[in-house]
């Protein structure tokens, strides 16, 4: 049997990994929902902002968590960049072609950063990153209480932005009706480059919170987009309350499959979810019926 | 019958290379380009004449190369004893996904994204079970001579995946003609007229995905006894999924030659590439990832596209864009 006090903070570990998963798949399905384009350069994307940071603080000593409005700013920059100039001309009516160009854009930024910076495993030391919080049952890191609580709070201002402003608004109508969109004077390219940026500064945001107590490598986003597309499917496409939902369950499967499967073998769970979310029910627990 | 006669031409003129080009290094090169060629042919015949869009045939190659590996290593089967049930475990790996996959319904991006995790699964199983060799991976011993499908020279290696080759192209040729491959195509243009006219798109595709898959299978038999060594980032990695979809859409999704043209084409350009920025882990990927890209953006047809309309407008490709594939 096993013991609650081992159990409880592999749950607890869990969320908090989980909060970050669910920040990533936000932006990713932010992405869908509005362009309903499946968006595969989104983990190296991440990548990339975690290197990022990673150089902000090694060469200029910028805290990760101060780094945090560049880092959204430049992810905004290099997402709007990527759909207005290259993603947005690829499809020629076919889905298909947007996820070869992803996937393209994927392996050159991946292999990019092998080149540039090799492949070893990188990481930066905060005076924070070794401070604990005790919870009662469980000693949790300061950084993973950060990220959990950050991850919360963008999801939210995230909400807030797509109900409460013009812009959210626009965003929702062009992903209800294109055509309909067009036709009240909604700049579709705009507001798709808008979209995609806006889900890529998630990432920006999701690196600073992540960096204090994880790694980088040219390797580290392939780890992250089957487990974020994983989460998109099983919340739903498209469903914002769905991604949180899907992060939390899928960062405390991964935890507690580590827990009782191994390292290796725990990360299977995530892909047995993925394929049979997909095969079973592919609306997700919370997407909707079309 | 032109293209019969184009498949004869190739045959002929890539057969005596061997006993014309003494550089092994000429050799090696040509010998991996129609590696690719075949394995391209594979993912052709399911995502080239089926349009079903696959991020993970490393599924069925590395399926095939640990097969014969494990046979051979573990129970002494002769290598093309395995290079024959490679094909067949790769065939029943690709009829068992297919069945999952196609009988649920999955179509175009959510088929890409399934066939990518179910490859990555196998890689974790890969990595953790023994009888692979885990991480480690396995080492093939070397035993020389024909009857262990291991040559004494380069060129031996050369006419085997020449034959695989040819063999294929005549499959496809066969089969571009043939009832299956009209059922096929109609099924990519679009699925639903295609059942309106009494096709069955599940059979369709789930016969094309078990044929591709064995090709792909294998074609990892042939690179366990070439490399004489796997591992299951090799195998199953994205690697080898992603040049197995380059190779035929920078040559012509769904034409007789355009994996055999886009494997030359990438390999020349790999080459000219590593001679431009020296040896260094990563450029040429790079490279491959910028080629697809350029090649979705600008020529969604492949260099196969480029030939038949030339360099033409955009309206005048667009109008020919569909007819491109007859």
């Amino acid at each position: 049997m096993l013991e609650l006090s081992i159990l409880l903070p592999a749950i607890l570990n869990g969320l908090t990994t989980g909060a970050i998963y669910a920040l990533i798949a936000l932006g990713l399905t932010l992405i869908y929902g509005v362009l309903h384009i499946i968006n595969f350069a989104h983990g190296s994307l991440l990548m990339l902002a975690l290197y990022g940071v990673f150089f902000l603080h090694n060469l200029f000593g910028i805290d990760p968590y101060l780094a945090l409005p560049v880092a959204a700013i430049a992810l905004f920059g290099i997402g709007y960049g990527l759909q207005r100039f290259v993603i947005g001309h690829a499809s020629h009516g076919k889905d298909e072609n947007i996820l070869l160009v992803t996937l393209g854009l994927s392996v050159v930024i991946e292999n990019l950063a092998l080149y540039l910076w090799r492949s070893d495993t990188r990481t930066i030391e905060t005076p924070y990153s070794f401070e604990v919080l005790d919870f009662g049952v469980a000693f949790i890191p300061v950084p993973k209480v950060v990220a959990f609580v950050g991850a919360l709070l963008v999801a939210g201002l995230l909400w807030l932005l797509m109900t409460r402003t013009d812009l959210g608004r626009a965003i929702r109508a062009l992903a209800r009706e294109r055509q309909g969109a067009k036709l009240v004077g909604i700049n579709v390219e705009h507001i798709f480059a808008m979209s995609f940026g806006i889900g890529c500064a998630c990432l920006g945001i999701a690196a600073c919170l992540l960096l204090p107590s994880f790694y980088v490598s040219p390797q580290v986003g392939h780890a992250f987009v089957l487990v974020a597309f994983t989460v998109v499917v099983l919340g739903g496409m498209g469903s914002f309350v769905g991604a949180l939902l899907g992060g939390l369950i899928i960062g405390v499967t991964e935890s507690l499959g580590g827990l009782f499967l191994g390292e290796s073998l725990g990360q299977l769970g995530i892909f047995l979810i993925f394929i049979i979310v997909l095969l079973f029910r592919p609306t997700g627990l919370l997407g909707q019926r079309t | 019958m032109r293209i019969l006669i184009a498949i004869l031409v190739f045959f002929l003129a890539l057969l005596p290379l061997p006993l014309l080009i003494h550089s092994d290094f000429w050799i090696t090169w040509l010998t991996l380009a129609l590696f690719y060629a075949y394995l391209g042919q594979a993912w052709n015949l399911l995502g080239g004449y089926g349009g079903q869009f696959s991020f993970g045939h490393a599924l069925f190659f590395g399926t095939g190369a640990y097969c014969t590996a494990v046979l051979q290593i573990q129970f002494g089967v002769n290598a093309w004893g395995g290079f024959v049930l490679a094909a067949v475990a790769a065939g029943i790996v690709g009829a068992g996904t297919g069945w999952l996959v196609f009988r649920y319904g999955l179509r175009g991006s959510y088929f890409a994204l399934v066939t990518l995790a179910f490859a990555e699964v196998f890689r974790i199983l890969a990595n953790t079970f023994s009888f692979t060799g885990a991480g480690v991976g396995l080492l093939v011993p070397l035993q020389p001579g024909i009857a262990q499908m291991q040559f004494e020279t380069k060129a031996g290696f050369f006419w085997l995946l020449l034959l695989l080759v040819v063999g294929c192209l005549l499959f496809t040729w066969w089969m571009q003609n043939a009832r299956f491959g009209a059922r096929l195509m109609a099924v990519r243009e679009n699925e639903d007229a295609a059942r309106a006219l009494g096709v069955d798109p599940f059979s369709t595709k789930l016969l094309a995905i078990t044929a591709s898959g064995a090709i792909a299978g294998s074609a990892g038999a042939v690179y366990v006894q070439l490399f004489l060594y796997i591992d299951p980032n090799i195998a199953y990695g994205p690697a080898m999924s992603v040049e197995a979809l380059l190779v035929p859409i920078i040559g012509g999704l769904g034409t007789i030659f355009g994996p055999v043209l886009g494997a030359f084409a990438l390999h020349a350009i790999a080459e000219i590439g590593q001679l431009v920025f020296g040896e260094a882990p990563g450029l040429n990927l790079v490279l491959y990832g910028l080629l697809l890209v350029v090649m979705v953006l600008f020529l969604p047809n492949g260099l196969f596209g480029l030939g038949r309309v030339g360099f033409g407008s955009g309206a005048l490709r667009r109008l020919f864009k569909r007819s491109a594939h007859a």
